[in-house]
């Protein structure tokens, strides 16, 4: 009987540990990786006693976890068009904001990216090509999107392979598993990543925008944290990181 | 047409894997239970060890070593590039690798069992009436075995089918080469295909089912088998 009340002690203690802590939760884009790690670190920071966590995964799976009552109180897609869709449903409880714009690269961790063009991906040397899925992933889509407006969807269609989200793309390229991939620009500013090979600009003309929107959702609709981290993002200390990891602020000109 | 071309395509590709897959264990895995059934030697214990591992380790794992491994720059990968096969991860051969391993114990833990139920006396008998132990082997040991080899077939087609997170990570996704069931399962619901999504979730659930009714109704002592393990 004891040792059935010690458990229940150990057990009760595991379950209320992080009850009462102010607390956020944000859902974001795997492209934001390194850059909301930034703003998150920066915000703890300049906000002491509060405490965020970042959860990185596909705007896709976000979307859907969200309407099934997922603990985020923040969600930040890659696609704008998600957190538009969340609105729509009731799910949020603030306006959708764009955050960024995104910009799509051609990276190599064998070859230098830096003098490639799309062309060079037709070469029957470059036998793997990493993208994201262009099925539910927002960057995977603008990768098709390129391909398709540079007429080489079709030479490389067999050489493709599909990343779950962007970050999942980038280590296949990182493993030297895909020679070149298409990932995402703030990956590719990464020090962990660049250290390892440039990468080529594709041009934005050759697929629709990559804006990306966040929105408060009902959850995190009573927790004056989620406004603070919010309006957070639109100061300059967030703002500068964004900038610093090649995303396109809203109301500003593309400038790398 | 409930099942689109591509969900059609994903389900023939999970049995093709499936199968290539309970093959290679059968053929490998029988003779690595016998060995664990009848050796005394003292890397019994970390050979069997080594082979329950996929039961326990998670499968980001498994599938992130077999992707450095079989990478270009792995040990693996220099071995077979040297081969002139190429690198394995993205490529069915890849996926056969990865599932060998993951399912494994699913088929060498149903005969070791069924390999130590028969005991020593049969085997002695046969010794003693002048049977090589290859010669045992085959005639006395693979036909007392036969109900564990179709527990442990059973088990490793269905574990196989049933992959998911080792060929997520190793599989790249490509139609017709590692799209399995499960994964295109998970793309219809990230892509918000619920509809898609169902359908084939109810062929996945449907066909597990029917595979462990019918291996419990053949062999109630399956139930007990399993528990051992």
């Amino acid at each position: 009987m004891k040792l059935v009340k010690h458990l229940f002690v150990i057990c009760s203690l595991l379950l209320v540990t992080s009850a009462h802590a102010e607390k956020i939760t944000v859902a974001a884009a795997a492209d934001l990786k390194f850059a909301m790690d930034e703003i998150a670190t920066g915000f703890k920071q300049s906000h002491p006693g509060h405490d965020l966590e970042v959860v990185y995964g596909s705007s896709g799976k976000f979307h859907t976890q969200i309407q099934q009552g997922a603990p985020y109180d923040l969600y930040f897609s890659a696609d704008i068009g998600y957190p538009r869709e969340l609105a729509k449903k009731g799910f949020a409880a603030s306006e959708v904001k764009p955050y960024a714009i995104g910009r799509i690269v051609l990276w190599s961790n064998s070859m230098d990216a830096a003098k490639m063009t799309l062309a060079v991906l037709a070469d029957p040397k470059i036998a793997r090509i990493a993208i994201a899925n262009p099925k539910h992933a927002p960057y995977g889509k603008r990768a098709e999107e390129a391909l398709r407006s540079a007429g080489l969807w079709d030479k490389v269609q067999s050489k493709l392979v599909f990343g779950e989200n962007i970050s999942q793309t980038a280590q296949f390229v990182l493993s030297g598993n895909a020679q070149v991939g298409i990932i995402a620009l703030s990956l590719a500013l990464n020090p962990e990543l660049s250290k390892h090979g440039g990468y080529y600009l594709i041009p934005d003309k050759l697929h629709e925008p990559l804006e990306q929107g966040y929105v408060i959702t009902k959850r995190g609709a009573g927790k004056p944290l989620a406004k603070i981290f919010s309006d957070y993002m639109g100061s300059k200390q967030a703002r500068r990181v964004m900038t610093k990891y090649g995303f396109v602020l809203p109301g500003e000109k593309a400038g790398i | 047409m409930l099942l689109s071309d591509s969900d059609i395509q994903s389900i023939w590709l999970t049995i093709r894997l499936a199968l290539v897959v309970t093959v290679i264990l059968l053929i490998a895995g029988t003779p690595i239970a016998w060995w664990l059934t009848r050796s005394k030697s003292r890397l019994k214990g970390p050979i069997g060890a080594v082979v329950a591992l996929p039961l326990v380790l998670p499968p980001s794992v498994l599938g992130f070593y077999l992707l450095l491994a079989m990478g270009p720059n792995g040990p693996v990968g220099h071995l077979t590039k040297a081969l002139g096969i190429g690198a394995l991860p993205f490529t069915f051969w890849g996926l056969v690798v990865a599932s060998v391993f993951y399912s494994m114990p699913f088929m060498v833990q149903p005969l070791q069992n069924a390999f130590e139920s028969i005991g020593d006396r049969p085997m002695e008998v046969a010794a003693t009436l002048g049977a090589s132990p290859l010669d045992a082997f085959f005639t006395v040991a693979l036909p007392l075995a036969r109900p564990g080899f179709l527990t442990a077939s059973v088990m490793t087609f269905a574990h196989t089918v049933g992959e998911f997170g080792v060929v997520l990570m190793i599989g790249g996704n490509i139609p017709g080469v590692s799209r399995v069931a499960s994964v295109q399962i998970y793309d219809h619901v990230e892509a918000l295909e619920y509809g898609q999504a169902h359908r084939m979730a109810a062929v996945m659930l449907i066909f597990s089912f029917l595979v462990l009714l019918a291996l419990y109704a053949w062999r109630p002592s399956t139930l007990k088998m399993a528990k051992r393990d």
